[in-house]
């Protein structure tokens, strides 16, 4: 059988852990390509609706890489994402696909290695626990993923 | 307080269903409506756009795990307790099985009246009328019993305060002001004794409340309104 190569999406706040994978890049670093960063302004800004979407979308796994405890830059945001991970770790509990498919973690934009530790150390885990449920209907979701396209589009020339 | 303007803001309030529950209600269908209500249940972050969202997703993915895809329609109305809003839904509803709404339960009902031809569920519990006392923290403040008496009380309600509705109060469960039923829960009759007396009308408690005529609560039956000067 074919290696699985897991999908995992990480929500990097551009003060820390976005700071930080660039650091692990221009210290050449090595870390999984399966890693797919998407940089918010602060992990404050994730919502539990982005965190289901990427599951929705495919993805085996996702993580929200936010400041450390206490320095935020907007002093909270970090906090709050910690909650909203912990609701949405539950909800895809919930839906039976796993909360431990989802991660907080938080680190300094001075720590280029431990982003690198994170995304193998997250990596693996989604390995060990293969791919997302979804996936055995992969085509089904390309399906409804088109609907709602159509139903955006029908939406759009009513409104017009 | 820096928003005093959303300090308090009183609404229904009501609660999630697990999503194990509601999975189950929906388990005969594969193409739902999940409505929400801009109302009440979006200011108590239960029904609103953005939890329908969380919902729907959530029903999605465990529907889609086991196999068995959920096409969802997502759509929230203005409220779902007034015709007006509920009739646009027409247009598209007849694509759809059932109808899952995250309303309070008079919004539940009053599309289960309009829409004859669909199963309607619920996907929360309506707790109680009450006010947003902090961000995330809900309590309840009023029961609708159909007679105020806050003048007499210093604006403190001892039907929905005190854990007996007692009109005469406290009473001897009342310790250190707190209920006997748990001690994190105010004693409603110290409350309204507290603020009488913040007020100087501590006289007013020398008043004895006659018994009170609960036919205009819930035990007259279901209520109704009429304003003829409204009628169209």
């Amino acid at each position: 059988m074919e290696k699985f190569e897991p999908i995992v999406i990480a929500f990097c706040c551009h003060y820390c852990a976005y700071t930080a994978a660039d650091l692990a890049g221009t210290m050449r670093l090595q870390y999984p390509f399966n890693v797919r960063i998407i940089r918010l302004p602060c992990t404050g800004k994730v919502d539990i609706r982005h965190l289901l979407e990427v599951f929705e979308k495919g993805a085996d796994g996702a993580y929200v890489a936010g400041c450390l405890e206490g320095d935020c830059h907007f002093l909270t945001g970090n906090l709050r994402a910690k909650k909203r991970v912990a609701l949405a770790k539950k909800i895809l509990e919930d839906a039976g696909i796993g909360g431990e498919r989802l991660e907080m973690y938080n680190m300094s934009a001075a720590m280029g290695p431990r982003f690198a530790e994170v995304a193998r150390e997250m990596t693996e885990r989604i390995r060990r626990l293969g791919p997302s449920p979804i996936k055995k209907n992969a085509k089904r979701i390309e399906h409804s993923a088109e609907r709602k396209e159509e139903q955006t589009a029908e939406g759009r020339a009513q409104s017009a | 307080m820096r928003y005093a303007f959303y300090e308090v803001r009183e609404m229904i309030i009501a609660e999630s269903k697990p999503i194990k529950d509601i999975l189950a209600m929906v388990e005969p269908y594969e193409r739902i409506l999940v409505v929400g209500c801009k109302g009440c249940v979006t200011v108590c972050s239960t029904g609103g756009e953005k939890e329908i969202g969380i919902l729907s997703s959530a029903l999605r993915l465990a529907r889609q795990a086991r196999g068995k895809p959920l096409e969802i329609k997502e759509a929230t109305l203005e409220r779902q307790c007034d015709t007006e809003y509920l009739e646009p839904m027409r247009v598209y509803a007849d694509g759809y099985q059932a109808i899952l709404s995250l309303a309070c339960g008079a919004g539940i009902q009053f599309l289960a009246e309009k829409f004859r031809k669909h199963p309607v569920l619920p996907a929360v519990d309506t707790q109680f009328i009450g006010v947003a006392e902090e961000q995330g923290v809900w309590t309840e403040r009023c029961q609708a019993c159909g007679n105020c008496v806050l003048d007499r009380t210093g604006g403190i309600c001892p039907v929905a305060r005190c854990s007996k509705s007692l009109f005469n109060g406290p009473c001897g469960g009342s310790k250190s002001g707190k209920c006997e039923i748990d001690s994190q829960v105010d004693c409603g009759w110290q409350l309204i004794y507290d603020r009488l007396k913040e007020l100087g009308q501590l006289e007013k408690l020398e008043v004895i409340m006659p018994v009170k005529d609960w036919s205009t609560s819930r035990d007259g039956g279901p209520r109704k309104r009429v304003r003829e000067d409204l009628k169209i």
